[in-house]
C-alpha cells in the first residue's frame, strides 16, 4: 500500500503504519506494563530482607526473601524480552515498509525530478532519515512509555516511604534530564559538523588520488599534502570541539546522579537516626533512585530522538509527497503493443523547459515501417523530440500520437513496450551481460534457453558478438563495478541489443552509436537495414551515411525544423544538409589527394566530420 | 561499498602491530601518562560510595552519630567532585591525543601515497585507498582513546571492587564472585552474536544502498524498459533481508539486558542468603551486606567494557594491518640517489631508445620503441586502442620506469634525472579533464602561487577560455563544482588548455579528448590547440586523425610496435596501417553511388 494523501499531518501520515501492527504494539506495551511493574517491585524485598534482619530473622524467610529477588527479576526480564522483541520488532516492520514505500515512489518519479537533486540526497532520505524515523517509531516509543511509568510508580513507592526524603533526593534528577538533552543536542550538531568536515576531507583526498596524473605531472604533491593537511587539522579542531563536550557529558551525569545518591544517604540516615524510616527503607529508596536515574537519562534522550526523528519524517514527506508528474492516464486507451502499426504523428508540438524553448511547432508524420532521421547541432532539441515520445518528458495533450492515440492516454507500459530506445549514453546494471540485454521484463522471465537466444540474436544484431567472444565468461561476464569496465561503443551495443530484443514497432536510436568506431558502426547498419523491415524507426545521428537511406530526414536547428525531405532532396535544396553532406564529401578528396601523393594543403581545409551550423 | 574486502576480521592482538602502533604514541608520552594517571585514580574513587554507604548505616546510624554522618556527606561530595574532574581530565587528554594521532597518521598516509608510483594507483582502487585514509584510521582512533587507557581503568575497577569485599568478608566475598564467570560468559555470547548479526545487517545495507543507488541512477532505463515491478521485487527481497537480519538481532538484545540483570538478582540472592545467615550469627554487620550489595552491582559494567575492548583491539588490528601494508609499500619510481643536474635548463631532445615496457610480467605493452623528438617538433601519436599510445606518455612523465632499453631526455636518461627535473619540463592535457574542487583560477594555476592572477588570466584570455570565465559571476574566483560539473566538456578542455599554458612548459604532451563537442566549441578548442603548441615540442596522442595532419611527424603503433613514421602525406602514400586508419575514418564521406 502507498502512503496515505499528502496534506494531512506528518504524525497522521505516520499512524497507518502503526495501526498495521496494532497487535504487536498492544502486546509490547502489555509487556512493558509488566515488567515495569515487577521490576519495581525489587527494592521492596530488599526493604523487607534488610528491615527484617535487623529485627531478628529466620532462615526461612531469608530463604523466602533470596528467592523471591531472583524470582522478581526473572519475571521482570521474560517480560522485559518480550517488550523488546515485539516493540522493536514492530520499529523494524515500519521501516521496511517505508522503504518499500519509498522507493515505489521514486520509481514513478520522471527523469526530470532525478536531474533536479543528488542521488546521495535521495539515499541519504532512505537510509540517514529513515533510521531516525525507525528510532522515533520504535526505540523511542519503549523507552518513553517504560520511563513515564517507572517514574510514576517508583515515585509513587517513593512517596509511600517518606515524602520530604523523596523530594530532597529528586532534587538533582531534573538537572539530568535537562543535561543529556542540551548536551545530546550540542553534541549531535558539532557531531554533523565534524562528519562535514571528514566530507570536505575525503573530497580533497579523493580528487587527489583519482587525479594522480595530473597532480604529478604539474609537481603539485606539496601542494596538495597542504591542502590535506588544512583539512586534517580542520577535522582536528572540530573534533576538539566535541571532545571538550562529550568529555564533560558522561562526568556530569555520574556528578548529578551522585548528588542524589549523596542527599538521600544525608539526609536518609539522619531520618533512620530520628526513626522516620527504617534501614530496610532507607536501602529500598536509594535502589529506586538508582532506577529512576536512567528514565532521567531516557528522557533527555527520547527527546532528541522525537525531534531527530520528526524531522527525518518532514524530509522524507518531502520525497513521498510529490506527486509523480508522468503518470498513467486515468482513463488509458488500451492498444496491444504487438499489433501497434507504428504510425507516428507530431502535431504543433513546441516545448519549452526552463522558460527556453526547445523545440517550436513541430510538424511530422512517420508512418508505418519508414525509417526517419534527424540530424542537427547539439542543442538543436534532437533528443528532446525523442524523449517526448517515450513520456520521459510529457508532450502538451494532444501533440504526440502513436496510431492516432495521444500518447499521453496510453499507460506508460503500453507506451514503452511499443517504443524502445537505445541511448547515447546508456547506463547499464551491475549484473551480467545478458541480464543487462534481457532487460526488459517479458524477455528476463523467458525460460534460460530461449531468452540466452533471444539475446545472442540481438547480440548479433548490435555487432556485439565479436566482443562477447573475447569475453571469458561470454553472456555471463560481470560489467560494473564487481565486473569488467566496458568500452563506450561497449556499453552502446549493449544498449543497442536492449533495445532490440523486445522486438519493439518503433525503434529509437538516440546517437546511440556516437562511440562505436567507424567500421562497426558499418556492420550493425548493414544489419539494421534488415531490422528496420516492418518497424518504425527514429534515428538521431551525426554522420550521413547513418541516416542517407532514411525515407525521411530532418534537420533541426535551434528547436525548428529547418529542412526536411529524402537524402537526395536535401542534397538538391542546398541547404544546411547539403552543406554537411559537401563537408564530409570534402573529407574524402582529401584523402584522394592523399593517394595519389600530391601535396595540399590539409591543415588549411580541415573540417571535422561533424554537422557544421551555418 | 568498496568494504568488502576490509570486512576480513583476524586476531585480536598482534604483538608486531602493537609495538608500532604504540609508536604513534611516543609524541604524546606525557598526556598519555597523565591520563593513565586520572584513570586509575579515578577507579580507586569509585569504590568509596558504598564504602562509605557502609560507615554511615554501621558506624554512625547505629551510633546515632549526626556529625560523623555530616563528615561522610562531605567526603562522598568531594570523592564525586573529583572523580568529575578526573573522568574529564581523561577523556579530555586522551580523546586529544588520539586525534593528534590520526592526524599523524593520517598525513603520513597521504605523504606516502603522494610518492607511491602509478602502478600501485593500477591496483589499487581509489575507494580503497579512501577507506585506508578515513575509516581505517578511525578505526584506530578507538584504539587509543577508547582501548588502550580504558583497559587500565577496567582491570584496576574490577580488581578494587573484588579487593575491597575480600577485605570486608572473605567468605561472603567468595560466595559472591560465583557470578563473575556467569557475566563474562553472558556478555561474550552477546558481543560474540551481536558483532556477527551486526555484520550481516552491514552486508544488507551496503546491498541495500548499492541498489538503491544503482536504480536512482538508472532510473529511466528502469522506466524505459518496464522494470519497475521486477526491482521492487528484486529491492523488496534485499529490504526484507535486512529486516530479518536486523528482527534477528533484537534477540540478542532481548536476551542480554534481562539475563545481565537475572546474574545481578542471583548476586544479590546469594548475599542476602548468605550474608544474611552470617547477620543472624553476629558475624556480620547489616551496613557491610548493604555495601556488598552495591559492590556487586557494579561487576557488569568492567567486564563489559572489556569484552568491548576485544572488539576494539580485534578492529584496530585489522585497520593497522591495512593501513602499515599501505605506508611498507616500496616507492617502485624514484629519483636517483646521486642525480644528474643539467647543465642548462632541458630544450626537450626526446630520444625513446629501444624502449621495452610491460604493465604485467611479459605482457609486452611497447616493444622495442625508438623514436627521436627534436626540440620545437610537432609529433603525432596515433594507433588503435590498446597500441601502446598513452604508454608512451606514461613512460615520458615516469609514472612507471622502462624495463629494457632508456628514453633520453637532451642526451640524459631520465631515470638519472630527479623525477621533478623531468616533469618539469612538460604540460599535460588528458582527455578526461581533471579538476579540483576550488576556483576556477585555482584550477588554473593549481598550488603555483608563483603563477601570478594575471598570469592566470592571460592564459585563459589565449586560450579563449577568458570568455566563458568573464561570464562567470565571481569569474576567477567562482567555484568550481564537484569533478567541474558546471562546466561543459568543452569548457573543461579549455580550462586545460589554460592550466598548461599558465604553467609554461618546453613540452606540450597531449591527449586528444574523444568525446564530442558540438562545431562551434570543436572550432574555438582547435584555435586554442594552435596557441598552445606554437613554440613548443607537442606528442600529441589524436584520435581524430585530422588533428594531426599537419604535425611534422606522425608515429603509428600497432600492438606495442612502431609501425610507419612519417608526415601524413608520407604515410598515405604508403598505403599501409595509416592509411587504413584514415580511410575507415573518414569512410562515411564517400558517396555510395560515385
Amino acid at each position: 500500500m502507498g502512503p496515505p494523501s499528502a496534506g494531512s499531518s506528518p504524525w497522521r501520515r505516520l499512524l497507518p503504519y502503526f495501526t498495521r501492527h496494532t497487535r504487536a504494539l498492544g502486546f509490547g506495551v502489555g509487556s512493558i506494563v509488566l515488567t515495569t511493574t515487577i521490576q519495581l517491585l525489587g527494592p521492596w524485598v530488599l526493604k523487607y530482607a534488610v528491615d527484617d534482619l535487623q529485627h531478628g530473622v529466620t532462615r526461612g524467610k531469608l530463604g523466602y526473601y533470596a528467592a523471591l529477588l531472583f524470582a522478581v527479576s526473572a519475571g521482570g526480564g521474560l517480560f522485559r524480552f518480550l517488550m523488546r522483541r515485539s516493540i522493536i520488532g514492530v520499529s523494524r516492520e515500519i521501516e521496511y515498509d517505508l522503504r518499500n514505500d519509498f522507493f515505489a515512489h521514486l520509481q514513478r518519479m520522471p527523469p526530470e525530478y532525478f536531474r533536479a537533486r543528488r542521488t546521495g540526497d535521495l539515499m541519504s532520505r532512505a537510509t540517514n532519515d529513515l533510521n531516525a524515523v525507525r528510532m522515533m517509531a520504535g526505540p523511542s516509543i519503549m523507552y518513553a512509555s517504560q520511563t513515564t511509568l517507572v517514574f510514576v510508580v517508583g515515585m509513587a513507592l517513593m512517596l509511600s516511604i517518606d515524602a520530604r526524603l523523596t523530594l530532597i533526593g529528586l532534587l538533582p534528577l531534573p538537572l539530568v534530564s535537562i543535561s543529556v538533552k542540551l548536551f545530546g543536542s550540542a553534541i549531535h550538531r558539532r557531531f554533523e559538523r565534524i562528519q562535514e568536515q571528514l566530507a570536505e576531507m575525503s573530497a580533497v583526498a579523493q580528487e587527489n588520488l583519482s587525479g594522480v596524473r595530473v597532480v604529478r605531472a604539474y609537481g603539485q604533491e606539496s601542494a596538495e599534502l597542504e591542502k590535506f593537511h588544512r583539512a586534517n587539522e580542520e577535522y582536528v579542531s572540530r573534533n576538539r570541539g566535541l571532545i571538550r563536550l562529550q568529555g564533560a557529558f558522561y562526568p556530569s551525569m555520574t556528578l548529578f546522579l551522585g548528588f542524589g545518591a549523596l542527599l538521600v544517604l544525608w539526609q536518609g540516615s539522619r531520618d533512620v537516626i530520628q526513626g522516620r524510616i527504617t534501614v530496610g527503607q532507607l536501602v529500598a529508596f536509594n535502589a529506586y533512585l538508582v532506577m529512576l536515574s536512567w528514565p532521567m537519562i531516557a528522557f533527555g534522550w527520547v527527546t532528541n530522538m522525537l525531534q531527530r526523528g520528526f524531522a527525518s519524517w518532514g524530509r522524507m514527506l518531502e520525497i513521498l509527497d510529490a506527486p509523480p508528474t508522468i503518470a498513467d492516464p486515468p482513463d488509458p486507451v488500451w492498444l496491444d503493443p504487438a499489433s501497434v502499426a507504428g504510425r507516428i504523428e507530431i502535431r504543433g508540438l513546441s516545448y519549452t523547459y526552463d522558460a527556453q524553448p526547445v523545440l517550436q511547432d513541430i510538424n511530422v508524420t512517420v508512418e508505418p515501417g519508414q525509417t526517419a532521421a534527424i540530424v542537427g547541432p547539439t542543442g538543436s532539441g534532437k533528443s528532446t523530440l525523442l524523449q517526448l515520445l517515450v513520456r520521459l518528458i510529457d508532450p502538451p495533450p494532444g501533440t504526440v500520437r502513436i496510431d492516432g492515440v495521444d500518447v499521453r492516454d496510453l499507460p506508460l507500459s503500453t507506451l514503452r513496450r511499443t517504443v524502445s530506445v537505445a541511448p547515447q549514453e546508456p547506463f547499464l546494471f551491475s549484473d551480467t551481460i545478458e541480464a543487462n540485454i534481457a532487460f526488459a521484463p517479458e524477455i528476463a522471465s523467458l525460460p534460460p534457453e530461449a531468452r540466452r537466444a533471444a539475446v545472442e540474436r540481438a547480440a548479433a544484431d548490435a555487432r556485439l558478438d565479436k566482443d562477447l567472444a573475447d569475453f571469458p565468461k561470454g553472456y555471463d561476464t560481470l560489467v560494473g563495478e564487481r565486473g569488467i569496465t566496458l568500452s563506450g561503443g561497449q556499453k552502446q551495443r549493449t544498449a543497442l541489443a536492449r533495445a532490440l530484443v523486445t522486438d519493439p514497432r518503433v525503434l529509437i536510436l538516440d546517437d546511440a552509436l556516437s562511440a562505436v568506431d567507424t567500421y562497426t558502426e558499418e556492420e550493425i547498419l548493414e544489419r539494421l537495414r534488415r531490422v528496420r523491415q516492418g518497424r518504425t524507426c527514429l534515428i538521431v545521428a551525426h554522420r550521413i551515411s547513418t541516416v542517407r537511406d532514411a525515407d525521411l530526414i530532418l534537420v533541426l536547428n535551434a528547436g525548428r525544423i529547418v529542412e526536411r525531405g529524402t537524402h537526395d532532396e536535401l542534397v538538391a535544396l542546398d541547404g544546411q544538409y547539403a552543406e554537411l553532406h559537401r563537408k564530409q564529401l570534402l573529407e574524402e578528396e582529401l584523402e584522394h589527394l592523399g593517394e595519389e601523393g600530391e601535396r595540399g594543403e590539409p591543415g588549411e581545409t580541415v573540417v571535422g566530420p561533424n554537422f557544421s551550423s551555418a | 561499498m568498496s568494504a568488502h574486502d576490509d570486512d576480513v576480521i583476524g586476531k585480536a592482538y598482534d604483538s608486531r602491530l602493537m609495538k608500532r602502533l604504540l609508536g604513534y604514541l611516543r609524541p604524546y608520552l606525557g598526556q598519555a601518562s597523565l591520563a593513565l594517571a586520572a584513570i586509575i585514580t579515578g577507579s580507586v574513587l569509585q569504590l568509596a560510595p558504598p564504602y562509605l554507604t557502609r560507615l554511615a548505616i554501621d558506624n554512625y546510624i547505629a551510633h546515632r552519630d549526626v556529625s560523623g554522618l555530616a563528615r561522610i556527606a562531605w567526603l562522598y561530595l568531594a570523592v564525586l567532585l573529583a572523580s568529575f574532574s578526573l573522568e574529564y581530565l581523561q577523556t579530555w587528554t586522551m580523546q586529544l591525543t588520539g586525534q593528534r594521532i590520526m592526524y599523524d597518521l593520517r598525513m603520513e598516509i597521504y605523504r606516502h601515497l603522494q610518492r607511491l608510483d602509478l602502478r600501485f594507483y593500477d591496483r589499487n582502487p581509489v575507494g580503497r585507498l579512501m577507506t585506508r585514509v578515513t575509516s581505517d584510521v578511525d578505526v584506530l582512533n578507538d584504539l587509543f582513546t577508547a582501548g588502550v587507557v580504558a583497559i587500565f581503568g577496567d582491570v584496576f575497577t574490577l580488581a578494587g571492587i573484588m579487593i575491597v569485599m575480600l577485605g570486608m568478608n572473605w567468605k561472603l566475598a567468595l560466595a559472591s564472585f560465583v557470578v563473575l564467570p556467569l557475566i563474562v560468559v553472558v556478555t561474550q555470547w552477546f558481543r560474540r552474536n551481536v558483532r556477527e548479526s551486526y555484520r550481516v545487517v552491514r552486508g544488507w545495507i551496503a546491498r541495500i544502498n548499492a541498489f538503491l543507488q544503482e536504480n536512482l541512477t538508472g532510473m529511466s532505463t528502469v522506466q524505459l524498459f518496464r522494470r519497475e515491478g521486477r526491482n521492487f521485487e528484486k529491492f523488496d527481497e534485499i529490504n526484507r533481508a535486512h529486516r530479518d537480519a536486523n528482527v534477528d538481532s533484537i534477540f540478542y538484545y532481548a536476551v542480554f539486558y534481562p539475563a545481565i540483570e537475572l546474574v545481578g538478582a542471583l548476586a544479590a540472592s546469594i548475599i542476602i542468603w548468605f550474608g544474611g545467615l552470617d547477620v543472624m550469627s553476629g558475624t556480620l554487620t547489616v551496613g557491610v551486606l548493604v555495601a556488598f550489595l552495591q559492590y556487586s552491582a557494579r561487576f557488569y559494567r568492567p567486564i563489559s567494557d572489556m569484552s568491548e575492548k576485544f572488539n576494539v583491539l580485534q578492529a584496530a588490528m585489522a585497520s593497522s594491518e591495512r593501513i602499515f601494508t599501505l605506508l611498507d609499500t616500496p616507492v617502485a619510481v624514484t629519483s636517483s640517489s646521486s642525480p644528474v643536474v643539467p647543465a642548462r635548463p632541458l630544450r626537450g631532445h626526446i630520444v625513446f631508445d629501444h624502449v621495452w615496457f610491460a604493465y604485467n610480467g611479459e605482457d609486452w605493452v611497447l616493444k622495442d620503441v625508438s623514436f627521436e623528438v627534436r626540440p620545437g617538433q610537432r609529433v603525432g601519436l596515433v594507433g588503435a586502442t590498446g597500441s601502446g599510445k598513452t604508454t608512451i606518455i606514461n613512460l615520458l612523465l615516469r609514472f612507471y620506469d622502462v624495463q629494457k632499453g632508456r628514453i633520453l631526455v637532451d642526451g640524459v636518461d631520465i631515470r638519472q634525472l630527479e623525477i621533478a627535473t623531468v616533469r618539469q619540463m612538460f604540460a599535460l592535457v588528458l582527455q578526461d579533464v581533471h579538476l579540483f574542487s576550488g576556483t576556477v583560477g585555482e584550477n588554473i594555476r593549481l598550488g603555483e602561487r608563483s603563477i601570478a592572477d594575471d598570469a592566470v588570466r592571460r592564459a585563459a584570455d589565449a586560450v579563449r577560455a577568458g570568455r566563458f570565465i568573464d561570464e562567470l559571476p565571481a569569474r576567477y574566483d567562482a567555484p568550481v563544482a564537484e569533478r567541474g560539473a558546471t562546466f561543459s566538456t568543452g569548457q573543461k578542455q579549455l580550462l586545460s588548455f589554460a592550466r598548461a599554458l599558465a604553467f609554461d612548459r618546453r613540452v606540450l604532451i597531449l591527449d586528444e579528448a574523444t568525446s564530442s563537442v558540438d562545431t562551434e566549441t570543436e572550432h574555438v578548442i582547435r584555435e586554442a590547440l594552435g596557441v598552445l603548441m606554437d613554440g613548443r615540442t607537442t606528442l600529441a596522442i589524436a584520435h581524430r586523425l585530422s588533428t594531426i595532419q599537419d604535425m611534422d611527424r606522425i608515429l603509428v603503433l600497432h600492438k606495442g610496435v612502431l609501425r610507419e613514421s612519417g608526415t601524413h602525406q608520407q604515410l598515405l602514400a604508403q598505403r599501409g596501417i595509416y592509411f587504413r586508419l584514415y580511410q575507415l575514418q573518414f569512410k562515411d564521406a564517400v558517396p555510395r553511388s560515385a
